[in-house]
């Protein structure tokens, strides 16, 4: 036992020494280096050693703090993951949306000079215009569909199991794939009936967008509904019976009051995703579309909603300070919303 | 009389199901039928039967499946790796990192770990993409590990994006597992790490396929992350990046898009005809917890 313990500190302190002495010298490697990365082994080298100082850690032999740094070991993980892909982009694309960041360096800063020159810009005004249109016009019409087909679905028809899958199943299946077969749709199979192609007019292409998306994304939303409306419990609807309420008045005055959450959250979730929609527009109209006049100018871009318009403003033009800015603003906006739902479902819990 | 009735309306809405189910699945009708034919009788009858072939479908397929832009094998291959990967990380990063703030839960550090965890969730990608392509570029450069056009790359940034929800979901369910548990193993002499993976984690597996159904159906289907950090062009393609780069070579060549989009759906379509209950119910769950 005292021989395997003495063995085991060894083992601990050549691990420590050897895994730090590794990592620091990477690190020299990396600052004396002439500045051409030499991948391969230096990453190697960087990896092996955090592994082998971590590993000496844990066979350190002192119980006291071997639970805290377990708790170290098991935590970093996913918070140095976490902040190397959210925490320190989030802070430096802040940072950047105040500079004339070209997506590599910065030379000055600018203010709010970008924030100034995308509200002059009458494209944007518009894509944040569409966009609002487009989140309110799903948010209303999602949720009703997909309580519709929540009630078909619970109202004990036969073989309700293959139509919840059926409903379901476009939302499996990626936004670009799904917008290049509608664009085949709308372009080769219902021009037939419409004569011109929806996406070509800009009123009908944002139309085709909304399709789309309830296509997309009602079965989904539906599911919650229908797992709400099974979640009623059976003696209040059987109470309502026996008071003799109709079918009519057990849905508007049992039902749908007893799964207000499901609303509230299902209404969150439309929003939120119909405002990120990007995948289907680019997919779908690529953002074409003319507008002859807004704002006394004409724009190309008439079916491109926030998303695309902050894409293509950094990717297409190679514009990444103000692509930025407009993300931010694209951000707080998401933010504030958020807070909103928070909000309101604390004080609904606090009613219930 | 009100049997009768109520059959006639069951009737009735069947008949609505199903022309709705009709309505719904007629796209993915259209993509099946119409990888059977050359382009000139997809434009000429689309709906129609007519010059639908198997050979033509062969043929379709092999062009589709060697393209260069579209590298069907290749693309499948990285999608199946990133997913797999990231999911499997995440499921064993998210419980130990859930595992540990749940157990702490009354200590300041590990509440504001779980509060930023929460708050970023709120975080669109919009908002870092770009920054993140030149943080990766960096510290990639920095420590001499590419972080770009690469597939550990990807992982580690899935990590980061999903770790949040996994977190969130996990801690939830950790904090319903009784303490007792780990008090008897360690009085028993069990370490706190053997604990956690003798005893905690096999009990997370239903809560495990929640986060790896909702963390899988978003990273197979993610178009924005991958083509940031892989590129379109580069040397590997996720299955929805391949098909963007694909279609924008083949301007309107429909047999060759709809096949390429065929190729794309299959196994999701598979995978969700295997675990039709769990994809379902695993949606159901991480919305009603985020």
């Amino acid at each position: 036992m005292n021989a395997n313990t003495a063995s085991r500190k060894l083992l601990s302190l050549i691990c420590i020494i050897g895994g730090a002495a590794l990592i620091i010298a990477s690190l020299v490697l990396d600052v004396m280096g002439d500045g051409a990365p030499a991948y391969g082994f230096r990453g190697a080298m960087l990896v092996v050693g955090i592994v082998a100082l971590l590993f000496g850690l844990y066979l350190f032999p002192t119980l006291k703090y071997h639970r805290r740094l377990i708790y170290i070991i098991f935590l970093f993980p996913l918070l140095f993951t976490f902040a190397v892909t959210v925490i320190i982009p989030l802070c430096l694309g802040i940072f950047y949306s105040f500079t004339d960041w070209t997506g590599i360096q910065y030379t000055q800063f600018v203010g709010f000079g970008n924030y100034i020159s995308m509200f002059q810009d009458p494209q944007f005004i518009w894509s944040i215009l569409i966009t609002f249109v487009f989140v309110v016009i799903n948010m209303i019409l999602v949720n009703l569909i997909a309580f519709l087909l929540a009630l078909l679905c619970t109202n004990g028809i036969k073989g309700d199991g293959f139509f919840r899958a059926a409903y379901f199943l476009p939302n499996l299946i990626g936004g670009i794939v799904l917008g290049y077969i509608w664009q085949f749709v709308f372009n080769n199979v219902l021009i037939n009936l419409t004569k011109t192609s929806w996406l070509v007019q800009t009123p009908t292409a944002m139309t085709a967008i909304v399709v789309v998306y309830i296509w997309q994304y009602a079965g989904y939303i539906m599911l919650l509904y229908i797992t709400g409306l099974t979640q009623v419990p059976k003696d209040v609807l059987e109470a309502a019976q026996i008071d003799g309420a109709n079918a009519r008045q057990t849905l508007f005055q049992v039902k749908i009051p007893m799964i207000a959450s499901t609303f509230t959250i299902c209404t969150f979730l439309t929003l939120t995703s119909a405002f990120k929609q990007f995948d289907v527009n680019l997919a779908l109209t690529g953002g074409t579309g003319s507008v002859a006049n807004f704002m006394g100018k004409y724009l190309t871009s008439g079916t491109q909603m926030l998303a695309l318009n902050i894409y293509n403003t950094a990717v297409s033009k190679n514009n990444y300070a103000l692509g930025q800015a407009k993300a931010v603003l694209f951000f707080i906006i998401l933010a504030c919303v958020s807070l909103i739902q928070v909000r309101i479902s604390n004080a609904k819990e606090v009613e219930l | 009389m009100v049997g009768k009735e109520r059959r006639t309306r069951a009737a009735i809405l069947t008949v609505v199901g199903i022309l709705i189910a009709v309505y719904v699945l007629f796209p993915f009708y259209l993509v099946v039928l119409n990888s059977f034919k050359v382009q000139a009788d997809i434009v000429s009858s689309p709906i129609s039967f007519k010059g639908a072939s198997f050979s033509q479908f062969v043929s379709n397929l092999s062009s589709v499946v060697n393209n260069s832009n579209f590298n069907f094998w290749r693309a499948l291959f990285s999608s199946v790796v990133i997913t797999v990967i990231s999911l499997a990380l995440l499921a064993l990063f998210g419980a130990m990192a859930g595992w540990v703030i749940s157990r702490n839960n009354k200590t300041k550090w590990a509440t504001a770990i779980y509060l930023i965890f929460i708050a970023s969730m709120i975080i669109p990608f919009q908002v870092v993409m770009l920054p993140l392509v030149s943080t990766f570029r960096d510290a990639g450069n920095f420590v001499g590990i590419p972080m770009l056009s690469t597939i550990p790359g990807i992982i580690f940034a899935y990590c980061g994006f999903g770790g949040a929800m996994t977190v969130f979901i996990l801690t939830g369910f950790i904090k319903g597992v009784p303490y007792d548990l780990e008090e008897a193993a360690s009085i028993d002499g069990c370490s706190p790490e053997g604990t956690f993976f003798k005893i905690i984690f096999p009990l997370l597996a239903p809560v495990i396929t929640t986060v790896t159904i909702l963390n899988g159906m978003w990273i197979w289907n993610d178009y924005l992350l991958p083509s940031m950090l892989l590129g379109l062009n580069g040397k590997y393609k996720t299955l929805p990046v391949a098909v963007q780069s694909f279609v924008g070579s083949y301007v309107k060549q429909w047999d060759l898009i709809l096949t390429a989009a065929l190729l794309a759906i299959i196994p999701m379509i598979i995978i969700f005809l295997i675990g039709q209950k769990q994809i379902m119910n695993g949606m159901i769950e991480g919305a009603v917890k985020g």
